[in-house]
């Protein structure tokens, strides 16, 4: 009988993209010593997190907003009212925040996610799906306690989601605190980045249980532009336009 | 004649009945409303106020016309100004009916209270409405399922976490069984002697594990972030601290314990014991 073949999947067809970042890569590690998020890698700032949402959110966006402002620490959640955007970057600079988040709603449900590093640095755009708040996962843990999770970022292996991944990571403080054996993980894949947030604990030194608690949800990136929010003037570093990028079934982009 | 025949008894295309009231759909029309007085057909003598790309003109009709109907409806434009546009609007409509007259300055005023508030509108953040393709909507959606099953979350996460326990970013919060401990420290002995070896140096250090650790990463194939946070962790283990923060880790984790698996949580519970708990496992691998 002949031998049992390899199994082809998506992830072994994947169509080689020319800007997977090779570990090795000296103009990779140059670019990142110096870009935005430098001054947070070398621990120069720490996270300071603003969410808000679009204008008059509905409950469910309200609630998942406070969950998220717990599973990231030094997050505040302010109400919009009406405010451009515009004009909160400036004010929010002023304050010292690093971070923006905006959580963009249709039809009672979040739908898209706007992430936008503060002093001058790159917003990304993100279509937001399958939101579930705390008490819809099927799970019996309390809630996430105050401390620093860790962090795990998964398959992001081209510049653009090295960039990607950047970002994410640089909400999170530095250090994690392991006694609170937090984890918060962004798993890339197929261009999909699922966010979940669960609670670790070793039962020996093979096995290790983890329990589901915070809200999960996926995310698609739309765009990324190098400076802060501006839908006009920006300049985007990368768009999906989907006439171009979703023909072949194989092909990705983070 | 006109009315007579169009506006009460036959058939009118520009009117519109509902319960209660008629409207009147005609373009010249001054009010809306089918009326004796408002229809543009009916009445010889009319005039009405429209606007046009925001600029408001007066349209009048006269008898001296009717057989012109290219010529009938005469144009003029109002000023930008309000007060101008009144009186603009009098002196043209000078011995006409005073419905007529009423009616257009009414008219004339509502519009130009709509077109401020367009102008005002579109000053402000206007939402835009970007149309969704059923057809792409619901491949997403498929795509992201057949994703997330080919992630294997949970998996990906475990095993994440072992690689990070086995390659010491947690110091020494974690007892293991010393049998399989042991196992596990002639694995990683070589690592560990030249990581000590390193510590001691300053600055270069972390620039030396920079570069070490890309290259583990190449083994293990995945991203860079755990790089990152083994090399603030392994500075952590700098710190002598490690063996009074472990019992008051232990004690903090099993009071805010969440409840997992039965054989676990006794494991865990009472690991303030655990020396008895060490020597009972000892003696179980040992029988195994």
């Amino acid at each position: 009988a002949p031998p049992k073949a390899i199994p082809k999947t998506i992830e072994n067809q994947r169509v080689y993209d020319e800007t997977t970042v090779d570990p090795n890569d000296e103009e990779v590690a140059f670019d990142e010593a110096t870009d935005e998020f430098a001054p947070y890698f070398n621990r120069q700032t720490v996270p300071k997190i603003l969410i808000t949402t679009s204008d008059r959110p509905r409950g469910r966006t309200v609630r998942f907003c406070e969950q998220l402002s717990t599973v990231i620490p030094n997050s505040h959640v302010y109400y919009r009212r009406g405010l451009a955007l515009k004009r909160i970057i400036p004010q929010c600079i002023a304050r010292d925040f690093t971070d923006l988040i905006v959580i963009n709603e249709d039809r009672k449900i979040p739908n898209g996610l706007v992430l936008s590093h503060l002093p001058d640095g790159p917003t990304a755009h993100f279509r937001m799906s399958s939101v579930r708040l705390r008490k819809e996962i099927k799970r019996k843990g309390k809630q996430p306690t105050e401390h620093v999770p860790e962090v795990i970022l998964n398959n992001f292996t081209t510049r653009l989601g090295h960039s990607v991944g950047r970002m994410f990571a640089s909400l999170f403080p530095h250090d994690p605190q392991f006694i609170g054996r937090q984890v918060a993980t962004f798993h890339n894949q197929r261009d999909y980045i699922f966010f979940r947030f669960h609670r670790y604990i070793f039962k020996s030194e093979k096995k290790v249980g983890i329990q589901e608690l915070g809200p999960r949800f996926t995310l698609k990136l739309r765009s990324l532009q190098k400076g802060t929010f501006d839908s006009k003037f920006g300049e985007y570093e990368w768009i999906h336009k989907r006439r171009e990028m979703d023909t072949s079934r194989r092909k990705f982009h983070l | 004649v006109v009315w007579d025949t169009l506006g009460n008894k036959q058939f009118c295309s520009y009117k519109i009945k509902t319960k209660t009231q008629s409207f009147c759909r005609n373009e010249y029309n001054l009010t809306g409303l089918c009326n004796r007085s408002s229809c543009p057909l009916a009445n010889s003598q009319y005039a009405t106020v429209r606007e046009e790309k925001g600029r408001c003109y007066l349209y009048m009709k006269a008898i001296e016309r009717a057989p012109f109907p290219r010529r009938l409806w005469e144009r003029v434009l109002l000023s930008k100004n309000y007060e101008k546009a009144l009186e603009e609007i009098d002196e043209n409509l000078i011995y006409w009916p005073r419905f007529i007259r009423h009616k257009c300055k009414q008219r004339f005023t509502k519009i130009t209270q709509y077109l401020i508030r367009i102008r005002k509108l579109t000053l402000k953040r206007q939402r835009k409405i970007v149309p969704l393709s059923r057809k792409i909507e619901r491949r997403e959606k498929r795509r992201e399922e057949k994703a997330l099953i080919a992630a294997q979350l949970d998996n990906a996460i475990e095993k994440e976490l072992l690689e990070r326990l086995k390659q010491d970013t947690y110091g020494d919060i974690y007892n293991f069984p010393i049998h399989a401990f042991d196992k596990a420290l002639q694995q990683q002995d070589a690592e560990s002697e030249s990581e000590s070896d390193m510590e001691k140096e300053e600055e270069e250090e972390e620039e030396d594990k920079d570069t070490r650790e890309f290259v583990e990463a190449d083994d293990s194939d995945l991203s860079d972030f755990e790089d990152m946070d083994k090399l603030e962790t392994s500075s952590e283990e700098e710190q002598e601290d490690k063996e009074e923060t472990e019992k008051q880790a232990s004690h903090s984790r099993s009071k805010g314990k969440t409840p997992l698996k039965a054989p676990t949580r006794r494991k865990r519970r009472y690991i303030e014991i655990e020396y008895e708990e060490e020597t009972e496992q000892n003696t179980k691998t040992k029988a195994s």
